[in-house]
Formats: C-alpha cells, structure tokens, sequence
C-alpha cells in the first residue's frame, strides 16, 4: 500500500494526462517527419525516379567517378591527420595540468564557429595570387589554391575538432590511475598509451572519427571556395552535386546525392552504436 | 598539494604532445585566421566601414540574421518539445527517431539544399500544396528560413536532452507534494532549470544558421537586396577578384562568431552554476 502511494506520486509528479502525452509525441513526430524524413526520402525517390539503370548510368559517368576519388583521397588524407591531433591534444589537456587550458579547448573548437565560407577564404588570402605566399608559389609552379592541396587543407580546417573534443571529456571522465598503474609497474610510455589508455578510448575514436569523415566527404561551402570548380579535376563529390544540380540535370544530381546521403545514414548507425558503447563504458568504470 | 605535482608527473609525453597541439592548431586554424584579420587592416577605417555598410551588404546581413533569428526560435520551441518527448514519453520507434535528429550533422549541405529547393518547389511535395495558398518557400527568404530551421534542428534538443535526463524525481515530487499543479511544476521548476541549455542550444543553432551556405543557395533564389545571404557575398565578390571587399564582409561574419562563441560560453558557465 506504502509503495503503492508512493508510485502514484511519483507517476503525478513526472507525467502529464495521457492525451497530452499522446498530442505532444504526435506534434513532435509531425515536426520531424516534415523537416528529416522527407528531405531523406526525396533524396532516394528523385535518384531513382527514372529507374535503377538510369540511376547506375548517372553514378558511372567519368565525371563523378573522378569526384568520388578526389572526395576518397581527401577524407584519407584528412581524417588520419585530425585523429592523430585529435588523440595528441586529448593526452596533454584531459591528463595534465596547466594554465591556458581552457584558452586552447576554446581555439580547437573554434572552426565549428567560423562560417565554411570564410574556412575556404583564408587559403586563399594566403595561398591566392593576391595572397601572401601566392606570387612566390607561382614563380615555383606550386599550385595550393583551386586545387587538390587547397581543397584538403580546408577540409583539415572545417573537420579539425571532431576527434579532439570527442576524446577530451572521455578522457578526463575516465581519470588517470590505469594508467599510473601500468607505469609502475613498468610499462613504458607508449606501451601504456596502446595497451592502457587505447582500450578504453577506442569507441570515442571511432564516433570522432565516424563524424570527422563524414563532414571530410560532405563539405561544400570551404571546398567550394578553394575548389575552382574544374570538372574530372578539383571537384568533390559534393560540389559535382551542385553542378548537375545547376545543369538542370536532376536525376544525375540526385543520384550521386544519394551516394552521400546513403554515407549520412551509416554514419549515424556507427554513431548511435558507438555513442552507446562509449556509454556503456563510463558506467563501467 | 605538493603530491598533487608529483602525482602530475607520473604520467610521460606532456611536453610532445602539447607542443605538437600548439603547432597543429597555429598551422591549421591560427596562422589562417589570423591572415583574415591582417588583410582587413590593411584597409583604412573609412574603406572598411563603407565597404561592410554598403546597402546590398547590409540588406545581406538582415536577410541572414533575420532568418536565422526566427530559424533559431522555430528550433527553441520544437527542439525542446522533441527532447522531452525523447527523455520523458515511450513510443514505438523512439530510438530510431532519436538517432535520426542527428541527420542534418550527418547529410552533406549540398545535398540538403537540393533536396529542401526540390521538396519546396512549385511542383514540388510540399510547394505544391503551398502554392495555391499563396505561400511561396523556394527562392524566398522563407526558404532561407526553411533551411536554416533544417540545419539547427539537432543543436538545441542535443543541448536541452542531458539536462531533462539529469533532472531528481524528487523535485518534481517535491512540488506536487507541496501542492502544485502540473503545469505550475512545468512552469516554476523545470523550466527554470533547462533555461540555461534552451539558450545555449538557441545561439549555437543561431550561429550555425548565420554561417550556413551550402543548404541556403539552392533553395535562396539569392536576389541582391532581396535574399541573398552573406556567406554568398563574400563569394560573389571573391569571384569578382574583390579580395578587399570580401575580406572586410568576412571579417565582419568572423566577429559575429566570436561574440557568439563568448555567449555561448558565458551561457555554459551559467547552466553550470545551476547544476551545482
């Protein structure tokens, strides 16, 4: 009878009547469904609406398989670069002290802040022939602009804090006894970092590391910037996308489209399944 | 204290892997900027001001944070309704729906702007059934709105959602214990408690809006004066070999994500106060 009470205060206390439970669950479903599912679904019903053969034509155009190996080669550029940061940073700010600390994890935030347009604009200032480096690079032939080198760098900039800001909280939420532990007992540094503090970040990486591809490979506004837009050369699969799109060729345009919404929806498999795990971890602990 | 320190040094790499962070960050992030921010003093005051406040740039920023202004409060109100639908209500599907709020972190803006320009069209899924209401979307400001409203769902339920999660039955039992109603309970606790994170999730969504290109320039129609964005304009008058004119706009942008950035800051420091 006690708990009895207790559980009707409890229920009182933490629900609302079923019929507004049920009007606010419908309005929020409404929302969603209009703004997330179908944009989704238009992606897949234009890509295929005249047919899988026109759809696998569209994908096999020379054009977009160059695309699609200019986005490959800069998501595998990019992406090992920023883990490596990513891990580094997290190392010295979640297992150190020192004054400034706070100053560095607001600056690594920072490209999430800038506009992707002014991201691609300040290679240009500076690697632009009217940029600071720009005359020498041309007197040396060193094309970094409009080109691939341009087109990775701001993709560098735009995915730079995925891996960092994923692991910082992990890591300062998991302490640093196991790793004092195996020093102790003789580990060297390294050995400590593989066998120790890897395990136990391993499901933080992959979710940086998930969310930074998937950004390396969909950027559009930096890239466009850099990109020059030369066809079979300086274009990702996203700025391929537009150019379709822009030559009233929809079909095409949807059907490579598809390909990257296609990447967004394993992407946030990973992401969910790996968010759990990283969960599931920290309550081990 | 001193163990503390001593404590501290156990642990090896901190000198490497500091400087290498530090030497990253410049090369990356820094030294760029900061060419941003050079480049801008190397107009004089009165190039600058004329060039930021010219009257397509300026008709530029009310269009951009116009949109992301109502975009931002469309985002405040439904992004909270979701969290606590999310959290609080079971109903089949709900870990899918919650997986899928992340979409628009996930799908390439090139490919929602497409989509959202298409969907919204005359003839499109929902243009059409808008049309004959009067109500035109694409190549609007209202598209402009639509799309920042798509890109800044995910901010303010992702903000909001952890602290709905955090919030001790006990204060709710304690004031229906003490008397109140359930929506004085709404009103006078709980929504004092998520204030804190419905405005940060409102000025990171309002700051990602401001930013945004890649999903506003299909669906903007991008007309000079009537919805072209800023981000836009500093890439038309890139592409017109302005270097000044769109160094100067894109000074005034990074400024904007600064002082967003402190906010959202000062806003975090605050929700955290109340959480202890």
């Amino acid at each position: 009878m006690q708990n009895n009470s207790n559980a009707t205060i409890t229920d009182r206390a933490q629900t609302e009547p079923a019929f507004v439970r049920r009007a606010l669950v419908t309005i929020a479903l409404i929302f969603l469904a209009l703004f997330l599912l179908l944009p989704l679904a238009a992606v897949f019903s234009q890509a295929f609406e005249k047919g899988l053969v026109v759809y696998l034509e569209a994908l096999k155009e020379p054009d977009t398989l160059s695309s699609i190996k200019l986005t490959l080669i800069t998501a595998a550029v990019t992406v090992p670069l920023n883990l490596f940061f990513g891990v580094t940073a997290a190392w010295a700010i979640a297992k150190f002290t020192f004054p400034g600390k706070n100053l560095l994890i607001t600056l690594i935030d920072l490209p999430f802040s800038v506009s992707p347009v002014i991201s691609g604009l300040i290679y240009v200032l500076i690697f632009g022939l009217q940029g600071w480096i720009g005359p020498w690079l041309q007197d040396h032939d060193i094309r970094i602009v409009f080109a691939v080198p341009g087109i990775i760098l701001a993709t560098i900039f735009v995915t730079f804090p995925f891996v960092a800001r994923e692991l910082i909280p992990l890591m300062e939420a998991q302490g640093k006894e196991e790793e004092e532990a195996a020093l102790v007992l003789g580990a060297t540094g390294l050995q400590t970092f593989f066998r120790v503090t890897l395990p136990n970040i391993k499901w933080g990486i992959i979710y940086g590391v998930i969310l930074c591809n998937a950004r390396a490979m969909g950027e559009f506004g930096a890239v466009s910037v850099v990109s020059g837009h030369i066809r079979g050369m300086t274009n990702t699969v996203p700025l391929h996308v537009e150019i379709l799109y822009n030559e009233y060729n929809y079909t095409a345009a949807f059907a490579v489209a598809s390909l990257l919404a296609f990447l967004a929806l394993i992407t946030l498999m990973i992401k969910t399944f790996a968010e759990w795990k990283v969960r599931q971890q920290l309550e081990n602990n | 204290m001193k163990l503390f320190k001593r404590h501290n040094n156990v642990l090896p790499g901190f000198g490497v892997t500091l400087g290498f962070t530090v030497f990253y960050l410049s090369v990356i992030v820094l030294i760029p900027l900061s060419a941003l921010v050079f480049r801008t003093m190397g107009l004089t005051w009165g190039e600058f001001i004329t060039t930021v406040t010219a009257p397509r740039v300026l008709a530029s920023y009310k269009v951009t944070f116009g949109a992301a202004l109502i975009a931002a409060s469309i985002n405040a109100v439904f992004g909270v309704l979701v969290a606590w639908v999310l959290v609080r209500y079971k109903f089949p599907g709900r870990r899918i729906v919650d997986a899928l709020v992340d979409l628009p972190f996930a799908l390439p803006t090139a490919v929602a702007g497409i989509t959202l320009a298409t969907i919204y069209s005359s003839n499109g899924w929902v243009g059409r059934y808008l049309e004959p209401l009067g109500i035109k979307v694409a190549f609007t400001p209202l598209g402009i709105t639509l799309a920042m409203t798509f890109i800044g769902l995910p901010f303010v339920v992702r903000t909001v959602q952890p602290v709905i999660e955090e919030i001790e039955v006990e204060l709710e039992e304690a004031a229906v214990c003490l008397g109140a109603s359930r929506w004085q309970t709404l009103y006078r606790v709980i929504f004092p408690v998520l204030l804190p994170s419905i405005l940060t999730g409102f000025a990171l969504s309002f700051a990602r809006g401001v930013g945004e290109y890649g999903s506003i320039i299909f669906i903007a129609g991008n007309m000079p004066m009537v919805s072209e964005i800023t981000p836009l304009l500093i890439i038309t008058k890139l592409e017109q070999f302005d270097y000044r004119g769109a160094t100067a706009i894109a000074c005034v942008m990074l400024l904007t994500s600064f002082l967003m950035l402190l906010v959202v800051n000062l806003l975090q420091k605050w929700s955290r106060r109340y959480a202890e």
